[in-house]
């Protein structure tokens, strides 16, 4: 490693030194240099170059949207997708902090950095979604409290940094700055509730957001109770996430996967689903009615193939001992229940409205330039991740607390 | 990890404390009621020549200082003569609503298209513009506050200052009526603000004023309510004096009564328009949605967002209170 304070003096260089110290993650053997990592810089690269055409010709020359279809793909996925990935940090936090289940504390982190780099995704995109990126701060302080997108933007900022607070501590533990760190653990528990009830708001709030549009939104989706659809499916997402990403850093980085936190979440994963389940089927039943999803149209059979994949396939699943104990089959589980929900939040936000913008002589398809965005934020998190996890105690060793 | 009771306690309280004394002073839910002076048009489907003077004046005079196309340096109002040759642009040929054309006359056809303001072999003209809702959705989820409704007038308006352009009204207009202006990188959104620049000068809206059947009249929207249901009273083929240009205006012209279908449209629409419309084809083969609730908008939201302020109180007290009940043995750590 070299040695920073030759190049930028003895204090910063100090710092520098003690951040780039890797020794903390040397037993997880991550390595940076790889094939993969050039990958995803090119492909942030790309996602810039994007981000900077966008800014400098406005949204339609970058993108396919339109008067009849005005929101896509950043909406659908990197906003209400990656907010709903996020899920899993405050019920891992509130689950350690609050109800003091000490057998998850060695993934609090992880999953509290993993929501960060979700809700940056969110934040990122919807700076460039809206077309006067420069004021995109004017809802902070021109209150409309009509607006459930004033009350999302306000909690994107407001968990953002709570989301910054409740990782800082690793920060600070890897300078060593005890008093800041005793500081900011003096208010962890608060960070924590004010999160948990941030995050309760946020998730719903997005589903909120299609209240105001039941001619436009397909029956399939619109319903009174849209807002708790969000936010159930976001619990269950979260989880799978959590459980996905532990098990893959225990696959790629040499990391000890605990057995019983996996088993624990496949649980969890169980119990909301099957909540989910009956919201989503009595949802049909007393709404559009089950003919609407069998019809075999367009719409029909998205619905139907978001629930068998993201809800009926992995509840079958789980119902065996055999699948909730086994971390293969748990991990297959995850795939599933992270692709049918965000194919859910891309039905509510993109294909959802196609009825009516076809009747209204819409179409849409995204262009190859949100595309681009899209998967570069998605590497951006990825690399983020990676980097967070070889710089920083993202997994802090047994008996370390 | 070491918190104690009392400080984690005063972290809490602080934080509380943040978020009630931090609202400011914010406008309340969207109002369901009339305005007092609320102005509107009506328009009549069965008087309309398509002749389209409605458009021509509608984007000339609001391509002045105030108008709702104008923007600054402007030269020309901004005609639309894409695709168009040798118009050398000064032709205006808008195919739909848009970021530069606030409303617009489209045609029904059907079969052989002879007879007018019939649903089968015939014809008819129809307008589509910012009806002027009474609760708007748009002026509800728009975060910026930058759609306004007008406390006296009740004309639907936009501030530009305020818009972040995230285009959420768009999607919350149960009529699809606000157009973004794609192709601009500081782009606005643009509707019909009911020519209320012009209220000022004792004008009133242009394309009411340069009507010339009496199609599109102005007035305060009880008089425009009234006049419509007395022309559907009659029996169709009576003989009407039609208001030209305003509901109460003197000038007049004398024509049958045609028959009327589906009643006024914009009466009870998302609980009422005040723009209001007539037809003899109904507004689903026009393409006005069946689709549209009868009831405001806005409360949809605002069932939400009322629940929102106890949601965060309940969180912070169980949470609190869990956090004492799992955190007894250590205490006063
Ligand atoms: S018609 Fe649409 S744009 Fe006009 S006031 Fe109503 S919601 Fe707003
Ligand atoms: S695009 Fe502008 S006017 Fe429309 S909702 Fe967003 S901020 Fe408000
Ligand atoms: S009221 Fe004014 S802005 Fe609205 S359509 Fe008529 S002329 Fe155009």
């Amino acid at each position: 490693m070299r040695d920073m304070t030759q190049y930028i003096g003895p204090r910063l260089g100090g710092v520098a030194n003690k951040l780039l110290d890797d020794s903390v993650s040397a037993r997880l053997g991550i390595r940076m240099a790889t094939p993969f990592t050039l990958v995803l810089c090119a492909l942030i690269g790309l996602a810039a170059v994007v981000a900077v055409y966008r800014l400098l010709f406005g949204i339609g020359a970058a993108s396919n949207l339109n008067d009849f279809w005005p929101w896509g793909l950043w909406i659908g996925f990197d906003v209400l997708g990656g907010v709903a990935m996020a899920a899993g940090a405050f019920l891992i936090a509130g689950a350690v902090h609050i109800l003091n289940w000490k057998k998850y504390r060695c993934i609090v982190r992880a999953s509290i950095l993993n929501a960060f780099f979700g809700y940056l995704l969110a934040a990122i995109s919807i700076t460039l979604d809206v077309g006067r990126s420069f004021v995109i701060w004017h809802p902070l302080v021109m209150w409309q409290i009509n607006s459930v997108m004033f009350i999302v933007a306000l909690h994107l900022v407001l968990y953002l940094s709570t989301l910054a607070t409740e990782s800082s501590p690793m920060v600070f533990e890897k300078l060593g700055w005890q008093r800041t760190l005793d500081f900011v653990n003096r208010f962890m528990v608060g960070a924590v509730i004010f999160g948990v009830a941030l995050s309760l708001l946020h998730q719903s709030s997005l589903g909120a957001n299609y209240l105001i549009v039941p001619g436009k939104l397909s029956p399939l989706w619109y319903n009174k109770l849209l807002p708790y659809n969000f936010l159930v499916s976001a619990i269950m997402l979260g989880l799978a996430i959590v459980s996905f990403e532990t098990l893959l850093t225990g696959k790629v980085f040499r990391h000890r996967v605990p057995r019983e936190v996996v088993e624990g979440l496949a649980r969890g994963m169980m119990f909301v689903g099957a909540f989910y389940l009956v919201m989503k089927v009595w949802h049909l039943v007393t709404g559009p009615g089950i003919g609407a999803a069998l019809d075999g149209s367009f719409l029909g059979n998205l619905y139907l193939i978001e629930m068998t994949v993201g809800v009926i396939m992995p509840l079958a699943m789980l119902s065996f001992r055999s699948v909730r104990t086994n971390l293969e089959r748990i991990f297959a589980v995850d795939i599933l229940v992270i692709l049918g929900v965000l194919l859910n939040r891309m039905n509510v936000g993109i294909f959802g409205v196609s009825e009516y913008a076809t009747r209204a002589g819409g179409d849409y398809f995204p262009s190859l330039m949100e595309i681009v965005l899209t998967v570069g934020m998605i590497a951006f998190a990825i690399l983020g991740f990676k980097v967070c996890a070889k710089y920083l105690p993202l997994f802090p060793e047994e008996g370390h607390h | 990890m070491t918190i104690t009771r009392r400080n984690f306690l005063k972290g809490v309280a602080g934080g509380g404390l943040l978020l009630a004394t931090g609202v400011p002073p914010a406008r309340a839910r969207v109002s369901t009621e009339l305005p007092p002076q609320a102005v509107g048009l009506l328009y009549d489907a069965t008087l309309c020549i398509g002749c389209k003077s409605c458009m021509v004046n509608c984007k000339v005079h609001n391509s002045v200082p105030g108008g709702a196309l104008y923007k600054k340096g402007m030269k020309s109002p901004p005609y639309e003569s894409k695709g168009l040759q040798g118009s050398d642009g000064i032709w205006d040929a808008p195919r739909e609503l848009s970021g530069k054309t606030l409303n617009i006359i489209k045609a029904y056809r059907n079969g052989t298209a002879e007879k007018k303001d019939t649903a089968i072999n015939g014809y008819a003209f129809f307008k589509q513009q910012c009806l002027h809702c009474i609760s708007p959705a748009c002026v509800s989820v728009c975060p910026a506050g930058a759609f306004r409704k007008d406390p006296e007038n009740g004309s639907v308006y936009y501030l530009a200052d305020r818009c972040i352009g995230c285009r959420y009204c768009q999607l919350a207009c149960p009529f699809g009526v606000p157009r973004y202006e794609w192709d601009s990188a500081w782009p606005e959104v643009r509707k019909c603000q009911l020519c209320r620049h012009r209220y000022a000068e004792g004008k009133y809206s242009a394309c009411a004023e340069f009507c010339p059947t009496g199609a599109t009249i102005f007035g305060k929207v009880t008089d425009l309510r009234e006049e419509a249901k007395r022309r559907l009273m009659l029996k169709p083929g009576t003989l009407y004096d039609f208001p030209v240009q305003t509901v109460t205006s003197r000038e007049r012209t004398r024509r049958e009564i045609a028959a009327y279908v589906d009643g006024v449209y914009g009466l009870n629409e998302v609980g009422g328009t005040q723009n209001l419309m007539l037809s003899g084809v109904s507004f689903e083969l026009l393409g006005f949605s069946r689709n549209i609730p009868r009831f405001d908008l806005p409360s949809l939201t605002w069932a939400y967002i009322a629940k929102i302020l106890w949601i965060l109180g309940g969180v912070f007290v169980g949470g609190t209170a869990i956090h004492a009940v799992t955190h007894r043995k250590e205490k006063g750590a």
